[in-house]
């Protein structure tokens, strides 16, 4: 039977005002947080793949209490159980730890296939599935516009910079997805009722073999110097058309030298 | 003078402008050198730009498997020649590639860069997050440095008297756990026009809902200002533009010069996309519309009588 794990990120979101800490990590307090809307395509594809053949879904992440609320949304669209790894070390941990944390945990897992987004809303990399495959030794499909399960082959459209690709690989794999895949559905009456049975697994480093010291944000390479908010645009010149309005916005043009 | 390896991502057949720019900035930390999968690569252009040496890596495997293959020969040159730092272009493949670099050499790693800097204390690098609300400003630990970087973050500039370049080949021999996602087909996405790359565009003009569908006005307008075409998300949606043209938080983002959004509201999804633009225009038939809180000049009025009138006067106004 097939093992799909969907990595579930908490971003803050993005349609609130986002911000930094003053240790340069993201502020997670003033903005409410929920499943990255990115990876919803990807938990849409494991329920598809589910649904068409059959399987079992583990929703997993990676993040603080309140991180709970993105395998929620999981569980209430339709996947089977979760595992949330939660350790106070983690916090601050660059993409490195967390492809560490992720891959050991997807390892602990032993999933067939492991389905990402293609990125997350608010680090916005999509490097962590590259990652993640890399430390597994496994294939990465990465950007996937559409996916394809037949058995132990797994084939995806790659939508590139400047190709257009099909690319194959065998069981076990990594896949990301991207907002091209199939709209993801939204939780159902039922679906919200069920999940409040299903089970959140808890699990913490030294559950996963690691150690404190090889995570968070000591750890990292890089660091903040400074985050500082772009300032203001002066408020622009708005202009209502009364017939001249194509001859105003040309004549703004010419001032600023465009024409 | 410390090296600083500059990887030419996808074919390699051309030096486009992006290289060049990577080229440029890794000047800023040292002497460049380029690495390349295929013999596309000309090193009399490179050399211009002050490259010394060209690492050319040849074998089937690089065109044959996704990513993996390219992202371990260049580790494997990285754990050899021990870099002051690596530069990759913040493309899909380059920021893959750079990542898992990285991970591999244990090097401190940076994605979408808009500017690479030589400080006191190391390298620093900027980066624009938060759809644009934020600049962050970050410096490494001691150790290696791979940074991928976004395009127009510094203009393309010769060295008075380039060198003469010598192109390396290299042989890496790639283990079986980086053949695992085999292409099996490749199509080059053609732009089919005259017009520039949107990434790399001065000028960019994007079409949304308010088109209806219709984009002749959104392209007439950009040609006659030289400029790009984009497209919101929901124009794309709705099959009225092809995907390669989305600007947006999962699409392209542009950095233009001049950016006129026509017809579109301005959600949060689009302005990740265009926000750092320098100047910004919008026509909206919406007062309301959140995109004029980012405008330097809006006109609220129908994109389909305005912009001909624009393109009509801009033409006129040329003589």
């Amino acid at each position: 039977m097939t093992r799909i794990v969907v990595a579930c990120k908490y971003v803050p979101d993005s349609t609130g005002d986002r911000s930094f800490e003053a240790d340069g990590t993201v502020d997670r307090e003033s903005v409410e947080g929920l499943l990255s809307e990115l990876d919803e395509y990807a938990v849409e594809q494991a329920l598809q793949i589910v649904e068409a053949q059959g399987g079992e879904i583990i929703a997993l992440t990676v993040g603080p209490a309140e991180a709970v609320t993105a395998l929620r949304k999981a569980l209430q669209l339709g996947v089977g159980e979760a595992v949330h790894v939660l350790d106070d070390a983690i916090a601050g941990s660059d993409v490195f730890a967390t492809a560490a944390v992720l891959a050991a945990a997807i390892g602990k897992l032993d999933a067939d296939i492991v389905l990402f987004g293609m990125a997350s809303t608010d680090g916005g990399g999509g490097v962590v599935p590259a990652l993640v495959a890399d430390r597994l030794g496994l294939p990465a499909l990465t950007q996937a516009s559409t996916l394809a399960v037949d058995g132990p082959t797994v084939r995806i459209t790659r939508d590139g910079d400047t190709t257009v690709q099909q690319i194959e690989a065998s069981t076990p794999v990594v896949v990301s997805v991207t907002d091209r895949t199939d709209e993801a559905r939204y939780p159902s009456f039922k679906g919200i009722m069920a999940a409040k049975k299903k089970k959140v697994t808890v699990w913490s480093l030294a559950d996963l073999g690691l150690s404190a010291d090889q995570v968070g944000l000591d750890r990292a390479l890089t660091s903040v110097a400074a985050a500082v908010r772009r300032p203001p645009r002066t408020a622009g010149q708005i202009v209502t058309d009364d017939g001249d309005g194509g001859v105003r916005l040309v004549e703004f043009l010419t001032t600023h030298k465009f024409v | 003078m410390s090296e600083v390896l500059v990887l030419i991502d996808g074919d390699g057949a051309t030096v486009g402008k992006p290289v060049l720019e990577l080229v440029t900035l890794a000047r800023r930390l040292g002497e460049p050198s380029v690495v390349v999968f295929g013999s596309g690569a000309d090193p009399e252009v490179l050399g211009r730009y002050g490259v010394a040496t060209v690492y050319q890596f040849d074998g089937p495997e690089y065109a044959d498997y996704l990513v993996a293959p390219k992202a371990e020969a260049l580790a494997s040159l990285v754990a050899e020649k021990a870099p002051a730092a690596v530069l990759v272009s913040s493309s899909s493949e380059g920021k893959e590639i750079a990542a898992r670099v990285a991970q591999r050499a244990g090097a401190g790693f940076v994605y979408d860069a808009i500017d690479v800097l030589a400080g006191p204390d190391g390298v620093r690098t900027v980066q624009s997050v938060f759809a644009g609300n934020y600049t962050v400003s970050a410096h490494f630990a001691a150790g290696p440095v791979v940074i991928a970087v976004k395009p127009n973050a510094v203009s393309p500039a010769e060295v008075p008297a380039p060198a003469a370049v010598a192109v390396q080949p290299l042989t890496h021999q790639v283990s079986d756990a980086a053949k695992g996602a085999r292409i099996v087909a490749s199509e080059a996405k053609t732009s089919g026009s005259s017009r520039p790359e949107l990434g790399e565009a001065a000028i960019v003009v994007s079409g949304g809902r308010g088109t209806g569908g219709d984009f002749s006005p959104v392209e007439e307008f950009a040609d006659a200002l030289g400029g790009a075409v984009g497209a919101s998300r929901a124009a794309v949606d709705s099959g009225w533009y092809p995907h390669r043209f989305q600007v947006g938080q999962t699409g392209q983002t542009v950095s233009a010069q001049l950016y006129v959004a026509a017809g579109i509201s301005g959600a949060i999804q689009h302005r990740a996309g265009m926000q750092t633009s320098k100047t910004i225009v919008a026509i909206n038939s919406d007062p309301e519309a959140p995109i004029f809180d980012l405008v330097d000049f809006g006109v609220v009025g129908d994109l389909k009588v305005v912009l001909p009138q624009a393109t009509a006067q801009t033409i006129a106004g040329r003589g």
